[in-house]
């Protein structure tokens, strides 16, 4: 197990490696720069920016430069926020994003696993039916729609809930149902299809022949076997949902850190592009190794090799 | 047993619903009377010496005062500067303090404070992207924006006088003493925090009305009044809340559940059903939305070409439907806001009359079919299929549509190309284009600010325009320092400008918001600037 993991980490590095210098010479070949406006700016400021943020050196040395600092955790100065370094962009926004992402985390898992398994085990049954219909709608319908159907009428229709902020449990609440949606359905569809192929095997029929109750013959047996294929949508899940929404956070006005991923493409703020990104690889690598010893934890028969 | 089961789920979904309600369980409390506005999104930098957006410049704005400020009627006003005067040769400008100013941490500010601030804006390290709008005029700017910024001709001969030399006299200067790009900072926080000063409220030392007392980047700005301001007994807010949002249809609902209480970003399909209501508020600012061509690329070399895509546009059309009235037909290039020695520049143009009958567009189909013609393409025939490129937001696309179907009419085929914005400002810089989308919007109300983008050699003179003619007109408005001289040759320029065709302007920019009527005393500016210092609110 131990040396599983340390391999794990080796390749884990090498992956985040790969994935900042894709994106460190991506970024640099896609026309534009941090420092355009509509209004033009001297050529005298412009080469006083590009001599401060050591833009003017050659692409190579700028990421040798790059690549050096990250090493040392010095991620560099955001290009755009002036005054911002990225690692301290990162760390003000991320548990903003962490927060709401784990919530709904939490609100997605608690819905969609009992959920997936009450259709399996309704088959055909009106409630199968029901459940299948919320599911499709959650896979289907954007979150810029649900964000904006909540908005309405939870928001402005029945005031029941603020429209912005993030400083009570009352403003957690229309953004974390249109975080979980997605999640929510899909979880319930795995769950449910992977939980009637579970349900069809020998030892179910045997735990049942048995006598066993039909309490522990689901729990102990079925669901056991059945949420593998949900733990390994959540690890990707996870990494994704923690580190925020775009389109959620910019409809309820929340500070994280989705913004920042759009909003440095879109700026051509380098060094937070490279930041946000390195930041995701890494979230999203760590997940995939945790997904693993769950796995193993789960089921006794996967081997970490 | 499935009754169990059932129950166990229900328990899950409802302990699950109570954690949705685990937030941080931090209420509101009060904050005395504050009013929460939203004007804009999270403001790039709030430092003045870097600052170019509007976003920044409305935080900058109620933190800090330059030696002058704009008052309600756009006119020049005393700020943390009480008189001022200029030397008979226009090129000596000296500033008289107020007594008693101090910095919002109670520390006394002094033209010492101004001496190291407008330096600041030189310093190449600093960077600061207006530097050569506000002080290339300033004796020792070269000098100084090279490395040696003390070469820059400010000085405080006491505490209370600042002395500028000029190497040019420039007329509008008072217009950049109060440009918020000048405004002072302070030396201590400075130089203790470096760059992060701007970020932070307790490094964040200012000297306005207000003064910042919490940041939270994408989500909102909060400013205190502040006591050491010289004018704080005028101050009716405690405070104000600047909530930082960018969707349109956020700031729409926030503003219906009366969260705030004035919205700057208004989505655009409700303003059919909000027109005339008494809460939505349509202004000018100084600006015009305009098209580029590329004027070194066939066939937008001849002059009459340029003419006749220009005439072929229904503006009022364009601006009132398509724009859905948001902005303005604009039948000059400098539109409503621009200042000359009489008033309104607008007013006084072209000998009063506008240049182009914006009321009158089966007349100027005509004209430009006839231009069309004497440009050798009649009918448009021979005439090169062309591309139109535009970046997508706002009208800009619905604009290029229109154009389509506009220069049809000429017999024109015109091809749209949508790049995406920053790819869009550079390919726009370089010339890389045939037609484009353009847009300025005043920094100060002189109209050289504006009329210099035409400017052969001028940084932002996209259309590679280059009339020796202009140049000159350009040049006497830079060198005389006779007023009326300058204003005539400005208007001279506008005159080439718009008889050649140089650019087609299309609409004057407006901006368009929600405000409640418990806000009183507050106003916006023709530089799209909101001034809430004095705002107060309606029980």
């Amino acid at each position: 197990m131990i040396k599983y993991i340390i391999k794990r980490l080796v390749l884990a590095f090498v992956t985040i490696f790969t994935v900042a210098t894709l994106t460190f010479f991506l970024m640099n070949m896609v026309p534009g720069g941090p420092f355009l406006s509509e209004k033009a700016i001297s050529p005298k400021a412009q080469a006083a920016l590009e001599a401060k943020y050591g833009l003017d050196k050659p692409l190579f040395q700028q990421y040798l430069t790059y690549i050096s600092d990250a090493m040392h955790g010095d991620f560099g100065d955001s290009l755009k926020q002036r005054g911002r370094t990225v690692s301290s962009i990162i760390a003000t926004k991320f548990p903003v994003s962490a927060r709401v992402g784990g919530v709904s985390i939490i609100v997605a898992l608690c819905f969609g696993i009992p959920l997936g398994c009450i259709a399996a085990l309704n088959r055909g049954k009106p409630v199968d039916n029901i459940i299948s219909v919320l599911s499709t709608c959650g896979i289907a319908v954007p979150s810029f729609v649900i964000c904006t159907v909540l908005m309405y009428f939870l928001g402005v229709h029945l005031g029941w809930f603020p429209t912005f902020g993030l400083t009570s449990w009352k403003h957690y609440v229309m953004p974390v149902i249109a975080l979980s949606f997605y999640p929510t359905a899909y979880i319930m569809r795995l769950m449910r299809s992977s939980m009637l192929d579970v349900l069809g095997q020998d030892y179910m029929r045997t735990a049942r022949a048995k006598g066993l109750s039909q309490f522990v013959s689901l729990f102990k047996h079925a669901l056991r076997n059945a949420i593998l294929p949900v733990i390994t949508y959540v690890g990707p899940m996870t990494a994704y949902t923690l580190t925020g929404s775009f389109i959620v956070e910019k409809i309820f006005t929340i500070p994280g850190l989705g913004g920042e991923f759009i909003g440095s493409i879109t700026n051509r703020d380098y060094t937070v592009i490279m930041g946000t990104t390195i930041f995701l690889a890494t979230i999203m690598v760590f997940m995939n190794v945790i997904v693993d010893i769950v796995y193993k934890l789960v089921d006794p028969r996967i081997k970490l090799k | 047993m499935k009754k169990r089961i059932a129950l166990l789920l229900a328990v899950i979904m409802t302990v699950s619903v109570a954690f949705t309600g685990c937030g941080s369980a931090e209420t509101a409390t009060s904050e005395g009377k504050q009013l929460a506005v939203q004007i804009g999104p999270n403001p790039e930098t709030i430092d003045p010496a870097l600052n170019s957006a509007v976003d920044g410049g409305n935080m900058i704005l109620h933190s800090f005062e330059c030696l002058l400020t704009i008052d309600q009627e756009g006119k020049i006003a005393p700020g943390q500067a009480e008189t001022w005067e200029t030397s008979e040769d226009g090129l000596t400008w000296t500033f008289h303090l107020r007594d008693g100013l101090k910095w919002s941490d109670g520390t006394d500010l002094t033209a010492n404070d101004f001496v190291y601030s407008w330096k600041r804006v030189c310093d190449p390290e600093v960077a600061a992207p207006y530097a050569e709008t506000v002080l290339g005029m300033v004796k020792g700017f070269e000098e100084a924006t090279s490395g040696n910024i003390d070469a820059l001709a400010v000085s405080a001969p006491d505490e209370k006088t600042f002395v500028v030399e000029l190497t040019a006299p420039c007329t509008f200067f008072d217009s950049l003493a109060a440009f918020a790009t000048l405004s002072p900072v302070q030396q201590a926080t400075i130089e203790a925090n470096g760059d992060t000063w701007a970020t932070a409220p307790e490094t964040y030392v200012s000297n306005g009305s207000f003064y910042v007392t919490e940041w939270v980047p994408d989500s909102h700005i909060i400013m205190s009044k502040n006591p050491n301001y010289w004018n704080a007994d005028a101050i009716k807010l405690d405070s104000i809340k600047f909530v930082l949002m960018e969707d349109a249809n956020a700031a729409y609902s926030a503003y219906q559940t009366g969260e705030v209480l004035l919205i700057k970003d208004v989505p655009t399909e409700e303003i059919p059903s909000l027109e005339g209501n008494a809460d939505f508020h349509v202004d000018p600012i100084i600006g015009t939305y305009y098209i580029s061509l590329n004027t070194e690329k066939e066939p937008f070399t001849d002059a009459n070409v340029r003419k006749a895509l220009s005439l072929a546009i229904d503006r009022e059309y364009v601006a009132g439907t398509l724009m859905q009235g948001t902005y303005s037909a604009a039948p000059n290039f400098m539109g409503p806001g621009w200042n000359d020695a009489e008033g309104n520049f607008m007013d006084n143009a072209n000998g009063g009359t506008p240049y182009i009958d914006t009321a009158n567009h089966a007349g100027n189909l005509e004209e430009a079919k006839a231009l069309l013609a004497e440009a050798g393409y009649p009918n448009g025939e021979g005439f090169p299929t062309i591309t139109y490129s535009t970046n997508d937001s706002g009208y800009h696309k619905v604009v290029a549509e229109y154009l389509q179907q506009a220069w049809a009419e000429l017999g024109i085929t015109l091809n749209v190309e949508v790049v995406e914005w920053s790819s869009f400002t550079p390919l726009r810089r370089a010339g890389d284009y045939e037609i484009s989308r353009n847009g300025w919007v005043g920094d100060y109300s002189d109209p050289s600010n504006m009329l210099d983008l035409l400017y052969s050699t001028n940084g932002n003179n996209d259309g590679k325009y280059n009339n020796p003619e202009y140049d000159a007109a350009m040049e006497i408005a830079r060198t005389t320092t006779d007023a009326t001289e300058r204003f005539a040759a400005l208007h001279q320029a506008e005159d080439i400008l718009m008889n050649d065709a140089a650019c087609i302007p299309v609409a004057y920019y407006n901006d368009f918001w929600l405000q409640s009527e418990k806000i009183t005393g507050m106003w916006h500016s023709a530089y799209g600037y909101w001034h809430f210092m004095y705002a107060d609110l309606a029980e």
